[in-house]
């Protein structure tokens, strides 16, 4: 029998954080997130960590960034607005090459927006909000469950290189209650944090954090470096799930709450006799462009679903190169798409033939 | 041969990139002397600041982080919440400290964060080209108030000692000088109170360093100093402005 717990999406994410070895965390106040910072508050004294509520998001992500260049596990949590404004220290989090985990519980935008659930913060965390060249690895769960298990996955992706990791959730994921598990799961190797300042006890030369590189070509190197490091992310942890694809002549592309919208709705559809499929991307930077390339050649369109007003379609042209044609159906401001509305677009897309 | 004179262990042997008469130089050894006399150089993280002292994380030989514009005093924080056990400074001028990093400063020393703060005023942004400060005085001339500061358009000059000094986390708050022999003397007393304040656990420590800027006040190294003297001492009186038992 597996211990299952019902919880709720924030605070699974934080009980699985702490699970995984996060010892600090330093966060505000913002809505729909505001289950992590109190989960954090509570259990975080108990067992040892940290928790401090920082006077700002821009405070919170340089707590952040200090904690993490002192070799702990660590992370942050928002929503829209609030990452809008941690985008600065991201970027200097990636630059200094330190080890993090943010989560961003999406809300509508632009400006102060809406409350409820969206998606159209994915070319911030996936283009690179901040300034400069550098990735974030992007993680974008469509369960409760799946993002306790990203969770333990993001704080691994970040030790072992070293960068920023999101958790890219939504409104609905962040407050919705499903059944848990928390998996004593396989833990990848990690490598030893002999970078950290901990303070050189007399043994080592200094350590120094640092993102500052006035000589351009030093500065160029240590840019395609990370680059490199970049493309061996590219090449080995891009994460989807396909189904139905292989018969499939249109297959609908989604991640997160609306990839189980878009499950529902090929599941109806299907019954109908019409042939769809479905990838949902997990990773969502690195872009799983594999399973489109394998998937173009023998579906006729795409069909890319989402909570914004079209972001992650972009990526999908991309994958699909021209192949096929690619469409896009969007609810934007924290509307959710219904499966009545999508299946209404893969009828309008298939003409009716099936 | 005898040695009469040598750096501290705690600074580099990195030149320093500082204008001729500028007074950091002097800070940045005052600071590693103490690290030094309190023995604690393999325990110690310094955060940098932008601005002049940017480069500081290559010339303090003990571990360093260097922070975004303003944000040492969270930065530091972070660090301090891992390892107690660690000593850890923030070396930031008045744009940095005063001006974008107030609310980190503000709420650093409200929390009573147990770090020490070494606070570089002197009225002006230096590594920018001599814009005005949050500290600029009042008529001073600067590339961005090239009138002089007029406090119906600028505002008045920011007392960062005597302010953060009214906060119950503030554990010892001291604004010294670098002119004169007997103040640089002083300010050494002050840097090394705070750090023990830290050692001590009493929380957030901060001392204000009035200094210099030959270069962005357009004087010569002692016209400076006279310049502090006549005109920056009145604004910003010397003295202990917070000491917690």
């Amino acid at each position: 029998m597996s211990d299952k717990v019902l919880m709720k999406g924030n605070e699974a994410i934080a009980e699985a954080a702490i699970k995984a070895g996060c010892k600090c965390f330093f966060g505000y106040p913002i809505t729909p997130q505001n289950e992590i910072p109190e989960y954090m508050a509570k259990r975080m004294p108990k067992v040892g960590g940290v928790f401090l509520q920082a006077e700002s998001e821009v405070a919170a992500i340089n707590m952040v960034y200090g904690a993490a260049g002192a070799g702990a596990r660590v992370m942050t949590s928002s929503s829209s607005p609030g990452i809008s404004l941690k985008q600065e220290g991201i970027s200097y989090i990636a630059g200094a090459d330190l080890p993090c985990v943010i989560v961003n519980m999406v809300r509508g935008g632009p400006g102060l927006g809406g409350i409820q659930a969206a998606q159209s913060d994915y070319f911030q965390a996936v283009k690179g909000g901040g300034h400069g060249d550098y990735r974030l690895v992007v993680l974008a769960p469509s369960s409760v469950q799946e993002a306790v298990d990203l969770v333990q996955e993001a704080f691994d992706i970040a030790d072992i290189y070293r960068m920023p990791v999101m958790i890219l959730g939504d409104g609905m994921i962040g407050q919705m209650m499903e059944p848990v598990e928390f998996k004593a799961g396989q833990r990848r190797q990690i490598p030893e944090k002999n970078w950290a300042t901990t303070g050189t006890g007399g043994k080592r030369k200094k350590n120094v954090i640092n993102s500052l590189y006035i000589e351009p070509d030093v500065l160029e190197k240590l840019v395609f470096d990370r680059y490199e490091k970049y493309k061996k992310i590219e090449e080995t942890e891009a994460k989807y799930e396909m189904v139905n694809c292989e018969d499939a002549d249109i297959i609908l592309v989604a991640y997160g709450t609306t990839a189980r919208i878009a499950k529902t709705a090929m599941k109806a559809i299907r019954e109908q006799g019409y042939k769809v499929g479905l990838i949902r991307p997990v990773t969502l930077w690195p872009f799983p462009s594999e399973a489109f390339k394998t998937a173009a050649k023998t579906a006729k369109a795409f069909l890319t679903v989402e909570m914004s007003t079209g972001q992650m379609v972009e990526d999908v042209k991309l994958s699909v190169n021209g192949e096929k044609p690619v469409y896009f159906f969007g609810r934007t401001g924290g509307v959710v798409p219904t499966p009545a509305e999508i299946i209404e677009r893969i009828k309008n897309i298939s003409g009716g033939e099936r | 041969m005898q040695k009469v004179f040598q750096k501290p262990k705690s600074m580099s042997d990195v030149e320093l990139h500082y204008c001729p008469g500028c007074t950091h130089g002097i800070v940045h050894r005052l600071v590693a002397e103490v690290i030094d006399e309190l023995n604690i150089e393999d325990k110690t993280i310094g955060v940098a600041p932008v601005g002049c002292a940017v480069f500081a994380y290559n010339y303090f030989e003990c571990d360093m982080q260097e922070a975004a514009h303003g944000r040492a005093p969270a930065v530091a924080t972070g660090i301090k919440r891992v390892n107690p056990e660690n000593i850890v400074f923030t070396y930031q001028g008045d744009g940095d400290l005063a001006s974008i990093g107030t609310a980190e400063t503000v709420h650093a020393a409200a929390r009573g964060e147990n770090i020490t703060v070494i606070f570089i005023n002197n009225a002006i942004y230096g590594m920018t080209g001599g814009q005005m400060a949050p500290t600029s005085l009042l008529g001073q001339v600067t590339t961005t108030s090239p009138y002089g500061r007029n406090p119906e358009i600028q505002g008045h000059p920011i007392r960062v000692s005597e302010m953060l000094s009214t906060l119950d986390g503030a554990a010892y708050i001291s604004r010294v000088s670098v002119d004169t022999v007997k103040n640089i003397n002083n300010a050494k007393k002050a840097i090394k109170k705070a750090f023990e304040t830290q050692i001590q656990g009493k929380g957030f420590s901060l001392v204000e360093v009035l200094s210099t800027c030959p270069t962005n006040w357009g004087m010569s190294p002692i016209e400076a100093l006279e310049w502090l003297r006549q005109n920056m001492i009145p604004q910003y009186p010397l003295g202990v402005f917070k000491d917690k038992e």
